[in-house]
C-alpha cells in the first residue's frame, strides 16, 4: 500500500472508529442484545445437554458461539447504515470530489467494524466465562476467538456496505437484519448438526455457512485446538469477506459515477 | 479544439458547449447549454427549482457524465480528465454534506488529508480556514450542533481546503438568515477579488446574483435564456423610471417640465411626473439637482429599476418565483445519482 493510499485509509478509518464510538445507541445494543439472548437460551435450553452426543455438559458454553454470530450481524447494520447515511446526505459526493480511491473508502469504513468486532469479542468472552462458560483452548484460545470475531464481523460488514451502495438507503440496509437472522436460525445455532434430526432442517443447516462459523467458535470453547474446524471457520469468513468486498467495489463504481 | 474553448484552457476558466444531460424517466434536465466563465470571474447561475442548475454543476464538477456536449474546467475535459478537474476545483454542493458526529476541525483534517496535504500543513491550513470563516471557537464542537449558517461556512472552508482555483457553490445561502447570507457573500467576493478564485454560483435569489455576480446566466427548462452583466440584462428590458411628486400640488407642471429634460415625461397619479432615465440610474443625481435648482420642494422621489425577476419574466413569460415543480423531480433524480 503506497503512502497516499495508506493516509487515506488511515483518515477514513479514524472517522469510522470515531463514528462508532460516538454512537452508543448503535454499539450498546450490539453488546447487550446477544448477551440477553445468551442468558435466555442457556437458561431455557440447558436440558439439551442431556441429549446423547451433545458435545458438552454446559449449554452456556455451547450457546456462547451464537452470541459472537449475533454480534457480527449487528456489524452489517453499523457499516451499512453509516455508508447509506453518507449517500443520503451527500457526504459521499464530498468524498468523491477528493482524490479518494474506492479501495480506501471501503477499507477505511471497515475499521469501525473491526473495532466493534474486537470490543464485542472481548466483552462476550468475559461475560460468557463469568456466566459459567468454559474455554478449552485456554488463553491462546481467547485470542483466537477475538480474532475470529473480528474476521466474521468484518466479513459481514462488507455485506452491509454492499447493500448500502446498491440501494443508497439506510432503511433497506436495516431490512437485511431479519434476513440474516433467518440464516442464523437455520443453522446449528440451537443444536449440533449431528443432533438435528428433522431431515430438511439438517440439510439446510449443513449447507449454511453460518453452521461452520459456529463450529469454529465452539471448537475453541469446547474441544480445545481443532485446526480443521478453525481453518474452515476462518476460510468461510475470508470467502464471505472476498465476496462482500468484490460486490461492494462493483457497487461503488456504479454509485460513484464521477468521470 | 476551437478558439471558443480558450476560457477553459490552462487557467481557471470554465467553458461548456452544447452540454446536455438526459434522464430515463424525465425531460432533458440540461438541454444544450453554452457558457463561458473567465478566470477570476463570479458567474451567477440563476433559475427556479428544477431549471437544471444543480445538474449543470454536477456535470462541471465531474460527478455526473454529460449525455452530450463538451465542457472544460481549468483547461481539463470533464469527461476525459476527471481527476485533473477535481484537483483544480472546490465545491460546496446543495445541502451542506457534513457528518454530524465529527467536529469542524475533524472535518478539516479529513478533507485536507484526502487531498494529500501533509500533516503540519494540514493543521495550519485547517486552523486558518476555520478562523477565516469564523468557526475557530466552534471548531471542536460536533457539527450536529451547528446552525445552518455555521454549516454553510464550514462547507465553504472545506471546499477551499486544497486552495482550488475554481469554486462551485450550489445555492450556498438557501435557508440562511440575512446576516449569515451577507457574511458568506462577503467571503465569496473577497475570494474572487483578492485571491483570483473563479466562482460558479447557482442561486434562486435575485438579490444574491445581483450583489455578487459579475455576470449572470439565467436558466429555465435546461436552457440558458439570458446571459450578461446584471446591469446589461436589466437595461435590455427597460431603463429605470424616476417618479417625483412635489410637496406643493401647484408645482406639478413645473416638476413635469423639469423631468421632461431627461426624457419623455408622463403624469404620475395626477400628483407629479414620471420619466424613464435614458442615461440609466446614474442620472438620478442630476434629476435631483435640476429639481432643486428650479426650487421644487419634493414630497417623494422614487426610482423604479428593473430587477432580474423582470428580466426572467421578459425572457420566459413567468416570474422566477413560480418554479416549475414538475421539473424539480428530474433534478432530484440527478441528485440521487440515477443513471441515464
Amino acid at each position: 500500500m503506497n503512502e497516499g493510499l495508506r493516509s487515506q485509509v488511515g483518515q477514513l478509518a479514524h472517522r469510522s472508529v470515531i463514528r462508532t464510538l460516538r454512537q452508543p445507541a448503535q454499539f450498546v445494543p450490539a453488546l447487550i442484545f446477544p448477551l440477553f439472548l445468551l442468558a435466555v437460551n442457556s437458561g431455557g435450553l440447558k436440558d439439551a445437554t442431556n441429549l446423547p452426543g451433545f458435545p458438552t455438559d454446559s449449554y452456556v458454553t455451547f450457546a456462547l458461539a451464537v452470541t459472537f454470530m449475533q454480534g457480527a450481524l449487528f456489524s452489517v447494520m453499523n457499516s451499512g447504515t453509516d455508508l447509506a447515511r453518507d449517500i443520503e446526505t451527500g457526504f459521499l459526493n464530498r468524498l468523491a470530489l477528493t482524490p479518494l480511491r474506492g479501495a480506501a473508502l471501503l477499507t477505511g469504513l471497515l475499521a469501525g467494524s473491526i473495532v466493534l468486532g474486537v470490543v464485542q469479542g472481548f466483552v462476550y468472552l468475559v461475560v460468557g466465562l463469568a456466566g459459567g462458560a468454559e474455554l478449552a483452548a485456554g488463553l491462546g484460545g481467547a485470542v483466537v476467538i477475538v480474532a475470529l470475531s473480528v474476521a466474521v464481523t468484518t466479513a459481514f460488514g462488507t455485506i452491509g456496505m454492499f447493500a448500502a451502495l446498491r440501494t443508497g438507503s439506510g432503511e433497506a440496509v436495516q431490512g437485511l437484519f431479519p434476513v440474516f437472522f433467518v440464516f442464523l436460525f437455520l443453522s446449528s445455532s440451537s443444536l449440533p448438526l449431528e443432533l438435528l434430526k428433522t431431515e430438511w432442517f439438517h440439510a439446510v443447516a449443513s449447507v449454511n455457512p453460518v453452521s461452520y462459523l459456529l463450529q469454529a467458535f465452539r471448537s475453541v470453547l469446547i474441544e480445545g485446538w481443532n485446526l480443521g474446524e478453525l481453518a474452515l471457520g476462518f476460510g468461510i469468513a475470508f470467502a464471505l469477506f472476498a465476496i462482500g468486498m468484490t460486490a461492494a467495489s462493483s457497487a461503488l463504481k456504479t454509485r460513484l459515477v464521477r468521470t | 479544439m476551437t478558439n471558443e474553448m480558450a476560457a477553459g484552457e490552462g487557467g481557471a476558466g470554465i467553458e461548456a458547449i452544447g452540454l446536455v444531460r438526459e434522464f430515463k424517466k424525465g425531460p432533458r434536465a440540461v438541454d444544450g447549454i453554452d457558457l463561458r466563465v473567465e478566470p477570476g470571474e463570479i458567474y451567477g447561475f440563476l433559475g427556479p427549482n428544477g431549471a437544471g442548475k444543480s445538474t449543470t454543476v454536477l456535470m462541471l464538477t465531474t460527478l455526473l457524465p454529460p449525455t452530450a456536449g463538451i465542457a472544460r474546467v481549468a483547461g481539463h475535459d470533464v469527461v476525459g480528465e476527471g481527476p485533473e478537474v477535481r484537483s483544480a476545483i472546490g465545491a460546496a454542493l446543495q445541502e451542506a454534506a457534513l457528518d454530524p458526529l465529527l467536529t469542524g476541525r475533524e472535518h478539516m483534517r479529513l478533507q485536507t488529508a484526502l487531498h494529500g496535504i501533509g500533516r503540519e500543513e494540514r493543521e495550519r491550513r485547517g486552523g486558518e480556514l476555520l478562523e477565516r470563516v469564523g468557526l475557530s471557537q466552534a471548531a471542536d464542537r460536533k457539527v450536529g450542533g451547528y446552525s445552518g449558517g455555521m454549516k454553510r461556512r464550514l462547507d465553504l472552508a472545506l471546499a477551499l481546503a486544497h486552495e482550488p482555483r475554481i469554486l462551485f457553490l450550489d445555492e450556498p445561502t438557501t435557508g440562511l438568515d440575512i446576516q449569515s447570507r451577507t457574511a458568506l457573500w462577503e467571503e465569496v467576493a473577497r475570494l474572487a477579488a483578492e485571491e483570483g478564485v473563479t466562482v460558479f454560483l447557482t442561486t434562486q435569489y435575485l438579490e444574491e446574483a445581483d450583489a455578487l455576480a459579475d455576470r449572470v446566466g439565467i436558466i429555465d427548462h435546461g436552457k440558458i435564456v439570458a446571459e450578461g452583466t446584471p446591469a446589461a440584462l436589466k437595461a435590455e428590458i427597460g431603463r429605470p423610471t424616476v417618479v417625483a411628486i412635489p410637496r406643493d400640488p401647484a408645482q406639478r407642471q413645473l416638476t413635469i417640465d423639469v423631468l421632461g429634460r431627461f426624457g419623455e415625461c408622463a403624469e404620475s397619479d395626477h400628483k407629479g411626473g414620471a420619466v424613464q432615465l435614458a442615461g440609466g440610474e446614474s442620472e438620478l443625481a442630476e434629476v435631483v439637482r435640476a429639481l432643486d435648482a428650479e426650487g421644487v420642494a419634493i414630497e417623494s422621489l422614487n426610482l423604479h429599476a428593473p430587477s432580474l425577476d423582470d428580466v426572467f419574466l421578459a425572457k420566459t413569460g413567468r416570474s422566477l418565483e413560480g418554479a416549475d415543480e414538475a421539473e424539480a423531480e428530474a433534478e432530484e433524480a440527478v441528485a440521487e445519482g440515477a443513471p441515464a
